[in-house]
């Protein structure tokens, strides 16, 4: 299988005043296509730093970080907007929502900066949140209108809307009770199901049940790459 | 209509829509502050303008007027010549005269005036009587200015002494004020044949000759063919055109106007700090959003489109209103200032209120690109940490 995330001696150095930040310290490893991946460590042992250069969000101080082949030290900011446009779909730990825009809003967005025809995007919206499990009537509610699990429900739906080959999420239920974060997790299991890869930031043991494969990171290292 | 809806379905719009709805408070008072502005800059060129058109108004009657005297070395202007400028065309009336510095007399008293030789008729283009009539050739008679009348307490029927000659004042002149063919208020006017026997040393020729163009557009094309016609070989005559003042009126106008809407254009600086300042606010308030955003795929461009529209949009509809409140404004104070609103429905006018509303909207795009730029700029990163 085609390796579709790659990480090779990555560091990362946050300059926080006068004193440097070592989040990453030379991370090496790589995700195939298809995987459920599940990065674990302690709060501080650099595992969002992590996430974030895999969405592209963030750059590697030094190493390289490719996805799908593509460098992304080595492209542009318009270009790495596109990777993160159409490879990425990000799950927040706090939802993330717009607060002014409905649920099905939220939902479009992704397709809006696509240039998706609003007719087209409403229904494709319409079915994300279906599939995502989302009662119809909830579409037209704002955020402030819905429990912690429906809106993690709505931002799954909008990360999906682009159709990525990657999802990422970032202590996924770390704001949900046990109940609802194992319905979220089973969501995600069966996007992971339909081919999606999909990896995972968590310090829950319980999470990495659900997976193939689990980073563990201390300090900025990889402790043990395994199953 | 298509554009309309275009626009209405961008989605940049319907964003900025939305987010100006979010704080209506804040929108208003931003949109209250380019109304201002932009009622200032126009109302300022609208006012001008027609102070402008007023004044031209009561000045434009003589602005058809060509004013013929002897070139510096020549002594007076010939009958040769005067038939040279009958030749030209374009030109409804030659009106020649001759001039002189004269103490008029009545009894004791003495105003020390000019004296005239022209054709009565010739007279009648120039001025209007306010009594009697004008004086017959080959008489005795003569009118007078309003000043001499009123100075010298003359009616029609008085004697008055000229040069040892005793002329009879058959009618009184109405009141001229500043005058730049004849001056006429200080003034005695006589026929010819009693211009030379007051004058007989100095000949048949004239002083001075005013041209009235038929087509007042046509001034500067008659004094040309005038001037290759009378000063091809050598200058003998000098010509003036009253329709430099004109040109004069309206340059100092337009700087008055210009002075005006320079005031006015202050306003809309503050405007464009205002909207600068809202928008930064915004941008500040949105940072987690603009994250937000820019993890899900927006572009640079897409951030920046973003708040640039919201400006635009608040620079459009205040710009409006503004465009608007001033033409509803303007003709009120123009009517109780002027009391004839005809002066608002010129085309300057129109062109006063669209300058205003273009500075408006230019004045929000420019207050929002900063603020825009700045939120284009947030590492997506710091942004989503934002709290």
């Amino acid at each position: 299988m085609n390796r579709i995330v790659e990480v090779q001696d990555v560091t990362r150095v946050y300059q926080m005043g006068k004193t440097s930040v070592h989040a990453l310290n030379g991370v090496s490893f790589s995700i195939k296509q298809g995987d459920f991946t599940t990065i674990m460590g302690s709060s501080g042992s650099g595992k969002s730093t992590l996430l974030n250069m895999i969405g592209c969000l963030d750059k590697p101080t030094s190493g390289i970080v490719r996805i799908n082949g593509v460098d992304i030290q080595k492209v542009n900011d318009d270009e790495l907007t596109y990777i993160r446009r159409n490879n990425i779909g990000f799950i927040f730990q706090q939802f993330n929502l717009i607060p002014t825009l409905t649920a099905l809003e939220n939902v479009e967005i992704p397709m809006i900066f696509n240039r998706i025809p609003p007719k087209q995007r409403q229904k494709k919206a319409l079915k994300l949140l279906e599939d995502a499990s989302l009662d119809p009537e909830y579409a037209t509610h704002k955020p402030n209108e819905l429990s912690g699990g429906q809106q993690q429900r709505v931002a799954i739906a909008r990360a999906l809307a682009n159709d990525p080959p990657i999802i990422l999420a970032d202590e996924p239920t770390g704001n949900l009770d046990s109940k609802t974060g194992k319905g979220v997790m089973e969501l995600l299991s069966s996007l992971n199901k339909q081919g999606k890869t999909l990896i995972v930031v968590t310090h829950d043991p319980q999470i990495s049940e659900y997976s193939h494969n689990t980073i563990r990171l201390q300090d900025g290292e990889v402790v043990n790459e395994g199953d | 209509m298509k554009v309309i809806e275009s626009f209405r379905n961008n989605m940049y719009t319907q964003l900025a829509e939305r987010n100006l709805k979010r704080q209506k408070v804040r929108t208003i008072l931003a949109a209250i502050g380019i109304i201002i502005g932009v009622m200032a800059i126009s109302s300022m060129g609208v006012l001008g303008n027609t102070l402008k058109l007023s004044v031209e108004d009561s000045f434009g009657d003589i602005g058809d007027r060509l004013i013929i005297y002897p070139a510096a070395g020549e002594d007076s202007i010939t009958e040769r010549q005067v038939g040279k400028i009958e030749r030209i065309h374009g030109i409804e009336q030659i009106i020649p005269f001759r001039i002189t510095g004269e103490a008029i007399e009545l009894r004791d008293e003495v105003y020390y005036g000019i004296a005239y030789g022209i054709d009565a008729d010739k007279l009648s283009h120039l001025i209007d009587l306010e009594d009697g009539r004008f004086f017959k050739s080959g008489s005795t008679e003569c009118v007078v200015g309003h000043r001499v009348a009123s100075e010298l307490k003359l009616k029609t029927g008085s004697k008055v002494e000229v040069d040892g000659s005793r002329l009879r004042v058959v009618g009184i002149l109405k009141e001229q004020g500043m005058g730049f063919d004849i001056s006429a208020d200080g003034s005695i006017f006589t026929s010819f044949d009693m211009y030379e026997k007051l004058y007989p040393e100095e000949g048949d020729d004239f002083d001075q000759v005013v041209v009235i163009v038929e087509d007042i557009n046509q001034v500067d094309v008659v004094k040309d063919d005038i001037d290759e016609s009378l000063n091809r070989k050598e200058k003998t005559v000098e010509i003036f055109a009253t329709n430099i003042i004109n040109e004069e009126i309206d340059t100092a106008f337009r700087s008055i106007s210009l002075f005006l809407m320079g005031i006015g254009s202050i306003s809309l600086l503050v405007a464009g700090v205002s909207i600068l300042n809202v928008m930064l606010m915004s941008t500040m308030e949105r940072t987690r959003e603009i994250g937000i955003m820019k993890a899900v795929g927006a572009s640079r461009n897409d951030v920046l489109k973003m708040f640039l529209y919201e400006a635009l949009f608040l620079g459009i509809i205040a710009s409006a209103a503004g465009g608007i409140l001033t033409v509803g404004g303007s003709l009120g104070l123009i009517y109780l200032i002027t009391n004839d609103i005809s002066y608002f429905f010129s085309l300057t006018t129109i062109l006063y209120i669209c300058a205003g509303v273009v500075f408006g909207i230019a004045t929000s795009l420019i207050g929002g690109l900063y603020p825009a730029w700045k939120a284009s700029m947030m590492e997506p990163m710091a942004a989503l940490r934002y709290e």
